[in-house]
């Protein structure tokens, strides 16, 4: 299982054709206090850069960014209920959507732990 | 307190402070300001609502204007001519929202006019105040001298506790009602006080010389009581208790009737009263509050829990292309536990619980015209 990370800090988990997607520890702080998420729907496909959720804080609406290209599989419908999760739990319990991939070729250029962590240094 | 850094913004007296307090700065009227503290907004909103906030508001215009007759009654007369208010009739140590007003009845700024005695004392907004300075210099140096008072700071103190706090460095101000204003030593310096606030809260606004400013409002913050605020908290707490932003909710294209602000204005100068009119804007503004506006600022509540922000549109039903308003100012209320917003309606749409749709990311969300404040105010009247 790989952990990848892009330059607007959201996460992927990768196991076979499938990418878990969150935002990371660096963003929630970033964000501030998480009070409402917009998900995708379930089965649309997006495209890599694409706004696929929305995370909105007291202050500000930020976009996700789909991280790959590929079909919405599945959406965490907790947060919907719970969005606060983000700030507590980034990195597991609050992932956003699940992609199967169509491109793998896509998820060369993303970054590993290290690379994200000079990044956001 | 006009001290530079490398982007050119301003400081305050108290950005030093800020800072160390771990103040998240940003660029705010030119000024380098606090969003938000550690806590984050939600709980600095918080913590507000249920204790003690300390705001640094220090960017905000404060403008003495003294008659040169040494009657404090001419300096209020003249002010007449440029606000819909009456000034005539602010007793001694109280003060009275206004609004400078153009010919078009529109808003170029809403102030703080506070009777001093001797002359009066102005708090306008940051990103106006070089305007309104100009403004008041153009039209009443005849008979006011206008004196801008850059070396002082003003600090919020607002909250349910935040007359025990102030007691204990000035025991007398638990005498004060909501809107008295004057000027009173607190820790022994010499400071203007008003029992006012922008939260909805009861509270204090101090106007403290800049030399003593950090102190001052670190002995505030020495009070368990109390937490500093930024104004990311400062704008949900106002939103909230339905009060107006400069900028945002009122403008030059808003008339103090369509931002349903008619409360304001005293019967004295409305049409039939002792000194009717005679402010700018006044012919269109008596006409509509006797015809009534074509549009008016009402409260805004989402139905979901999806924050409509500034700028959303709004439409009378799901699928109408016809636009017919906008949110001005909208978030996520704290205290409420919800969205809240505000915005400009049809009067034909503006009773309270008319349902409409706000615009977001392309979607129509229901939402409802809701009374306003969304938060009870908790003045000491």
């Amino acid at each position: 299982m790989t952990v990848l990370y892009t330059p607007d800090h959201e996460w992927l988990r990768i196991e076979g054709d499938v990418a878990t997607v969150g935002v990371t520890d660096y963003a929630q702080t970033q964000l501030g206090d998480v009070v409402f998420v917009d998900l995708p729907k379930v089965g649309r496909v997006v495209k890599k850069a694409e706004a696929a959720a929305v995370v909105e804080s007291v202050k500000a609406a930020s976009d996700v960014y789909a991280p790959v290209s590929g079909e919405v599989l599945e959406v965490n419908e907790t947060l919907g209920a719970d969005p606060s999760l983000v700030n507590s739990d980034p990195a597991g319990g609050a992932w956003f959507f699940k992609i199967r991939i169509s491109d793998k070729s896509e998820l060369d250029g993303l970054m590993d732990e290290a690379a994200y962590k000079a990044h956001t240094a | 307190m006009l001290a530079s850094n490398d982007q050119g913004l301003k400081r305050t007296p108290l950005t030093a402070l800020n800072v160390a307090r771990g103040g998240k700065m940003v660029p705010f009227a030119g000024y380098e300001m606090p969003v938000q503290f550690p806590p984050g907004v939600l709980k600095e909103h918080l913590h507000t609502r249920a204790s003690a906030g300390l705001f640094d508001v220090s960017h905000m215009g404060q403008i003495a204007l003294r008659p040169k007759s040494g009657r404090v009654e001419d300096a209020a007369r003249a002010l007449e001519a440029l606000v819909p208010q009456d000034l005539l009739s602010v007793a001694p140590n109280r003060q009275r929202y206004a609004q400078f007003t153009n010919a078009a009845g529109g808003i170029l700024d809403d102030l703080m006019v506070a009777n001093f005695g001797d002359h009066l004392f102005l708090v306008v907004n940051a990103a106006c105040k070089a305007e309104d300075e100009a403004h008041l210099r153009k039209h009443l140096s005849d008979s006011c001298v206008i004196e801008a008072l850059a070396d002082r700071a003003l600090i919020a103190l607002q909250g349910p506790k935040a007359e025990s706090v102030l007691e204990k460095h000035a025991p007398d101000v638990t005498g004060m009602s909501f809107m008295d204003a004057g000027p009173r030593k607190v820790m022994g310096l010499e400071c203007f006080v008003s029992r006012s606030g922008y939260t909805g809260e009861d509270g204090f606004e101090i106007s403290v010389p800049a030399k003593d400013a950090e102190t001052f409002a670190a002995a505030l913050l020495d009070d368990p009581a109390v937490l500093p605020i930024g104004l990311g908290a400062r704008d949900s707490l106002r939103l909230e208790a339905g009060l107006c932003l400069y900028g945002h909710d009122i403008d030059t294209t808003t008339t103090p009737v369509e931002a349903n602000l008619n409360w304001s204005i005293q019967k004295s100068r409305r049409s039939g009263g002792a000194r009717a009119g005679g402010f700018p804007g006044a012919d269109i503004i008596l006409k509509q509050f006797e015809a009534g506006a074509p549009r008016k600022r009402v409260g805004i509540k989402p139905e979901g829990r999806a924050p409509v922000r500034e700028n959303a549109q709004l439409y009378a039903d799901a699928t109408s292309r016809e636009q017919i308003g906008t949110v001005t100012s909208g978030g996520f209320g704290p205290s409420v536990n919800g969205p809240v917003a505000m915005g400009y309606v049809p009067s034909s749409h503006a009773s309270v619980g008319t349902s409409l749709f706000a615009e977001v990311r392309g979607q129509r969300l229901p939402v409802r015209v809701a009374a306003l404040p969304f938060s009870p105010h908790t003045y000491k009247r």
